[in-house]
């Protein structure tokens, strides 16, 4: 593992720097990676982690600074001359043709030759290969939409295998894996690893370096804080170097006091755009003072049953509300009249449906709540004044960086856009609380800030119903966990008496009787 | 409707289908490309005005031709400058296009030739006269199969030919070489090519200019080989039905040519049924003329069923991590 002093490092970075106007994305910034080892990069949104590895890549060019490869100084101008020198990359976002073949996709800008037919015989040939070599399975003629996203990240990895990269990179990949399809992706890395080849891993997911890094390093606000040994270091202090400050990993709350029922739903059954039932006859119960969290792997059911609740989608069934039936469907049945009702809602995707990502941020906190008796002048004017003084109350309060109402929300980060989200929300003071994923793309501290906001506000007796794709979260934070799959709820625990392994199992459709 | 009637009919189809079939794969390439293109109109347009003036000044259609495909070039050039250099808006950018054209035309035709915005009528070496296939007049006796051959296959102008032997060229081309591969990527997802070490723009660029090439050809067949001349919006809209097939063809080449061909099929009925009688009821003339483009949007509105553009489509393509 410890490179000798006769093989140079697979990548050397030397006082890199790079700057966007006034921001300084990458300060001086120099790296070294043995060959053959897995290195994890680690920090928070922002840090400077996709910069410097889309440098390495050469999308950007370093403002100062040196590359060598293998020893060599070697000067990146463009992808081409990436993957020229050895390097692959795998992108969060998957780059990949998706009404095309996984082969089509792998020769793309490898064609090797003007004509198809001999450079696709060719390339299924070295797939197989390389399938056999590495242990990828991929059906070679499946089309990219028709494949998983696990199946889809392995395609990326064969294009840069194919390309003869020896220097992988892949950036936050798990973000859109099961906790099944991230193990085996690990596993896909150790052999690669085996195999001699250099595996860069960035993330912001402590648990991952812990697993699968020889080396780590941290950065903050654009710089190297620091490179260590796996094996010597810990969650706790790597959290610490990447926050800059100590942080709570796990959410420090007292136990539950359950009270009254505020959200019964009975027999929920929910059709989603394409009149496929998502929601298949659930029965749910939310007490008061108590945060039920909702488990389960991406697309099946959770995100329909938020939007039933939040009044974005007709449902059937029963729902009732402190005793009181709510509509389903028709007039009443909207995000409006939910929140007259004493609900509110932090949904799933922020910059799709809590947000207008062009708009101030002033003009976002009023969304939803413009009949505000407080934001109105008059009968027909708004108060924009008042909105934006109360824009200012939240901002401090929930320490929004920067702390400009006339910002849009477009230009704050992923953490300081959900807390304009969750400000908005929780400072409503709602009888129940509808959170999806809240914590999805946010850093570390602002992650710590908003479940103290959750936690706090069943302290003051109100329902939380989560739902997330992290089981961490849910096991941190909620009082009970309800684990949904294919539309139904396969059965409740509570988290101090389950663990990963058995809310898996119940997230892939094992029946929970033999866990 | 005999025999004879219905081969003048598929004739005068063959003729008309051509310079929407033309226009169509030029969208095509453009499209594919991921570079939404309404100024195919404007480009054809523009294409005639040249074609005609430089074949009526020279008395040569083939310099014609190259005046017509330059012009339709430069805007081309200026359609890739605005949406693939500076990122701007494609629709725009067409309908800028268009009207570019609608009135350049004009007014440089009544600037060189004082007709009123028209060129000259264009006789012997400035047109494109029919080309006869080998053994035409001999197989024309033969029952069926010759006056098919001899009036309906044989008999056009080269130019209808280029456009027809171009559509199994764009299959070839597009499903067959790594250009194609590359072509149909960028139009779905830039940042795959991209990714992959190729070039986005060039890729674009390469797509808008063959997109010229061929409304050049487009607008010149109008001016110098189904007419005489060049005249004021002579294009009518052809540019906008050869888009509608596009969407009908859903930007496929050979769908493309079926496509066109049923357009045309509607304007040589248009043209040559200009009253119909119906028992004492008369449909009037504008109702015929109006009734392709009328059925177009009928197709478009009933008969395409799901069409699912390439999906980077009109979208200026802009690095990101």
């Amino acid at each position: 593992m410890n490179a000798s002093a006769t093989t140079p490092p697979a990548i050397e970075l030397k006082g890199i720097s790079k700057a966007f106007g006034p921001v300084q994305a990458n300060r001086d910034i120099s790296l070294s990676v043995a060959p053959g080892t897995i290195h994890g990069i680690i920090g928070e949104n922002g840090a400077g982690k996709s910069t410097l590895m889309s440098i390495l890549y050469g999308f950007y060019r370093a403002d100062a600074g040196e590359i060598w490869i293998n020893g060599q100084r070697t000067e990146i101008h463009d992808s081409q001359d990436a993957i020229a020198a050895g390097i692959g990359m795998v992108f969060q976002h998957f780059k990949l043709v998706e009404n095309f073949t996984v082969l089509e996709n792998i020769i793309l800008g490898a064609e090797g030759g003007g004509l198809l037919r001999p450079s696709l015989a060719r390339a299924r040939r070295t797939l197989e290969e390389l399938s056999r070599e590495y242990g990828l399975d991929v059906d070679p003629d499946a089309l990219i939409e028709e494949i998983g996203v696990g199946m889809q990240q392995r395609v990326e990895i064969l294009k840069s295998l194919y390309r003869h990269a020896d220097i992988l990179i892949l950036d936050e990949p798990t973000g859109v894996l099961t906790p099944a399809e991230a193990d085996q992706l690990f596993r896909i890395l150790r052999r690669l690893r085996e195999e001699g080849k250099t595996i860069i891993l960035i993330t912001h997911k402590l648990r991952e370096i812990m697993d699968v890094t020889d080396t780590v390093s941290v950065m903050r606000r654009g710089q190297m804080t620091a490179t260590v040994r796996t094996a010597e270091t810990n969650p706790e202090q790597l959290a610490e170097l990447m926050v800059g400050r100590k942080v709570l990993l796990r959410v420090d709350k007292a136990p539950a006091r359950p009270g009254r029922p505020v959200l019964e739903i009975e027999g929920l059954r929910v059709r989603d755009d394409k009149g496929v039932e998502r929601v298949k006859g659930i029965d749910l119960t939310v007490r008061a003072g108590e945060i039920l969290g909702i488990a389960g792997v991406a697309g099946n059911g959770q995100s329909e049953l938020l939007e039933v609740l939040g009044g974005m989608r007709p449902g059937a069934g029963t729902i009732r509300l402190n005793g009181a039936a709510l509509p389903l469907h028709g007039r009443g049945a909207d995000g409006q009249a939910r929140r007259a009702a004493g609900i509110a809602h932090v949904p799933e995707d922020r910059q799709r449906e809590g947000l207008i990502m062009e708009f101030h941020a002033w003009e976002n906190v009023a969304f939803g709540y413009h009949h505000d008796p407080a934001y109105q002048r008059n009968a027909l004017l708004m108060d924009n004044a008042a909105i934006r003084a109360d824009t200012e109350r939240k901002i401090e309060k929930f320490d929004i960086r920067p702390a400009d109402p006339w910002l849009s929300a477009r230009n704050f980060s992923g953490g300081n856009q959900q807390k304009i989200v969750v400000a908005r929300e929780i400072e409503r003071n709602p009888d129940l609380l509808l959170v999806g994923q809240p914590t999805r793309g946010v850093d570390i501290g602002a992650i710590e800030f908003i479940h103290k906001q959750i936690v706090a506000l069943r302290d003051a007796g109100r329902a939380v119903l989560l739902v997330s794709v992290e089981l961490e979260e849910i096991l941190s934070l909620a009082d009970r966990i309800a684990v949904m799959f294919d539309g139904r709820i396969m059965g409740e625990r509570l988290p101090q008496e389950t663990d990963e392994k058995e809310l898996g199992l119940l997230m892939a459709g094992m029946s929970g009787e033999a866990a | 409707m005999d025999f004879d009637t219905i081969i003048q009919v598929l004739d005068s189809t063959v003729r008309l289908a051509t310079p929407l079939l033309l226009a169509c794969l030029a969208g095509l390439y453009s499209e594919r490309s991921g570079i939404f293109d309404i100024g195919l109109e404007g480009k054809m347009l523009a294409a005639a005005f040249f074609s005609a003036a430089l074949a009526a000044i020279t008395g040569s259609v083939w310099l014609g031709l190259l005046a017509g495909i330059a012009a339709s070039l430069t805007l081309s050039l200026l359609h890739g400058l605005a949406s693939i250099t500076f990122r701007g808006n494609q629709l725009i950018s067409g309908v800028a296009i268009n009207f570019l054209a609608a009135g350049m035309t004009v007014l440089i035709a009544q600037d060189w030739f004082q007709q009123g915005g028209r060129t000259p009528a264009l006789i012997g070496a400035g047109r494109f006269t029919p080309v006869e296939l080998p053994l035409a007049q001999t197989l024309s006796g033969v029952p069926v199969l010759g006056p098919v051959y001899a009036e309906l296959i044989s008999g056009h102008s080269i130019l209808v030919y280029v456009a027809f032997l171009a559509v199994p060229a764009t299959w070839w081309l597009l499903f067959r070489t790594r250009f194609g591969l590359r072509l149909r990527a960028v139009g779905e997802n830039p940042a795959a090519v991209d990714t992959a070490g190729v070039s986005v723009i060039g890729l674009r660029y390469a797509a808008v200019m063959i997109c010229g090439v061929l409304c050049g050809i487009a607008g010149a067949y109008l001016a110098t080989a189904l007419q005489a001349g060049f005249v004021k919006d002579m294009t009518a809209g052809r540019g906008f039905i050869a888009l509608a097939a596009l969407i009908f063809a859903k930007w496929r080449p050979w769908q493309a040519m079926w496509a066109c061909l049923l357009f045309g099929l509607l304007q040589a009925i248009a043209l040559r049924y200009q009253n119909i009688d119906l028992g004492g009821i008369s449909i009037p003339v504008q109702a015929m003329d109006a009734l392709p483009y009328i059925l177009t949007v009928v197709i478009l509105a009933g008969f395409v069923g799901k069409a699912i553009p390439p999906r980077a489509g009109g979208e200026p393509y802009v690095k990101e991590r």
